[in-house]
């Protein structure tokens, strides 16, 4: 069911309020926190896209050691392996196990760099607007949000084997470098999406919306 | 921009003239304003704009969660201590419970990595339950929310995102096939319970509807 609104949507901004991004309740703007749940209030927040930007440039940054470096090191009888993310993939790849390869390439490769690709997109259109329309753009976004966690599967699947494949001489897992700035570059990433305010998507074209009729 | 008085909305601000404040609500993500109405059990509220779900009350949806919380409470406890994978490989064997896997990172001098795997496998999603709890057990029962009660449940709505039991389970299935052709992988008892788990907290989430619990705390003592 939709909340039932005709012509142009109002916003809590332009009907002199400010939201509570929190809890969802209304103040008179210029309130400065939620007498509901304590928030702290901001009509928009202004300095998002700077801490956007920071967080995105420090994740893209963790992420190129991430590839370079050796996520997986594994000691057995006969062999001394140590294997990056892509390299592991393909390895898993070729014992026939395409399924899970994919998975490990999906979560380590295809999702990062989208989410580089689209974060820079949301943010470079709020400021500059887009002929896309808002609410596709919303839609990513939310996309990115949600699936941004997921790569967090092969941080842990290093922290499974390590703990588990100590097997003396025979077999030993332990994880590389990579694990630590994958993990990193994960977490900047998120915390970037996360400061990104997602009513910024929608004021360009609200306003343009507005003006013919005023 | 529209004339406002701090408690109502003047005439002239179209279907909303005359509301008050506390009867609005505005989509979190695309601030558009509403007349918040509750809508059916099992229906959801949902933004015109950006269709960001704004209320869905559910049935007994508090005495649930409170229920859901605590199986949750008892199965996490469980599987800290059950061994939760085994291996064997070549005569040799090994067993990992939860806690093992969250602190492996420690012998390779990777602390941080291994204080971020235990928080977002066991302290955070542990935490959030306690929260949970702290912040619905009086509600449901008809009392006065704790004191503490909105902050408390602030922290649970912030803390949501890096609570990621269910990607570690998905990190299970990987890892088995991971090691597939090194050794024979085993699951202990703390699997199965942690699967129950994982299970457990996406109906719970299912149940818990943010307006609504806001709105039941806004009798809360300050
Ligand atoms: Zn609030
Ligand atoms: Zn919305």
């Amino acid at each position: 069911m939709e909340i039932a609104r005709k012509g142009p949507s109002l916003t809590a901004r332009a009907a002199g309020l400010v939201a509570c991004r929190t809890c969802a309740r209304v103040w008179p703007a210029g309130t400065p926190r939620c007498g509901r749940c304590g928030a702290h209030l901001q009509s928009r927040d202004t300095a998002s896209l700077q801490k956007v930007w920071a967080w995105w440039l420090a994740g893209v940054m963790a992420y190129i050691p991430a590839n370079l470096y050796p996520m997986l090191v594994t000691d057995t009888l006969v062999e001394h392996h140590a294997s990056t993310i892509v390299g592991g993939a393909v390895e898993i790849a070729h014992h026939g196990s395409y399924g899970i390869a994919a998975i490990i390439l999906i979560a380590s490769v295809l999702i990062p760099m989208g989410k580089f690709i689209a974060i820079a997109y949301l943010a470079l259109s709020a400021r500059h607007g887009s002929r896309v329309r808002p609410g596709r753009r919303h839609h990513l976004y939310e996309v990115v949000e949600f699936i941004g966690r997921w790569s967090m599967i092969d941080v842990f699947v290093v922290a499974i084997l390590s703990a588990l494949v100590q097997l003396s001489s025979v077999a030993q897992i332990t994880p590389g470098p990579a694990a630590l700035t994958f993990a990193a570059s994960v977490i900047f990433t998120m915390l970037s999406a996360q400061s990104f305010d997602s009513r910024l998507i929608w004021d360009r074209d609200r306003a343009d919306e507005r003006r013919p009729s005023t | 921009m529209n004339q406002i008085d701090s408690t109502r909305l003047q005439q002239g601000s179209g279907p909303l003239a005359g509301a008050r404040l506390e009867d609005l609500i505005a989509c979190p993500s695309c601030d558009a304003l509403y007349l918040a109405r509750m809508p059916a059990m099992g229906e959801r509220a949902v933004c015109a704009d950006c269709h960001e779900v704004l209320i869905a009350p559910r049935a007994k949806a508090g005495i649930r969660i409170l229920m859901l919380t605590l199986a949750m409470l008892i199965l996490v406890t469980a599987a800290l201590f059950f061994p939760f994978l085994s291996i064997s490989a070549a005569g040799l064997g090994n067993r990992a419970s939860l806690l093992d896997v969250a602190l492996s990172f420690q012998s390779s001098h990777m602390v941080a990595l291994a204080l971020m795997t235990a928080a977002m496998i066991v302290i955070v999603p542990l935490l959030r339950m306690l929260l949970i709890f702290y912040t619905l057990l009086p509600v449901v029962f008809d009392r006065q929310p704790f004191s503490q009660a909105r902050r408390a449940f602030r922290w649970s709505n912030a803390l949501k995102p890096w609570a990621m039991a269910e990607i570690f389970a998905l990190g299970c299935a990987v890892a088995l096939v991971k090691v597939a052709d090194l050794a024979q992988i085993g699951f202990g008892p703390a699997f199965w319970m942690f699967s129950i788990l994982v299970l457990i907290a996406i109906l719970n989430d299912s149940y818990l509807c943010s307006w609504s619990v806001w709105k039941s705390l806004e009798k809360a003592p300050r």
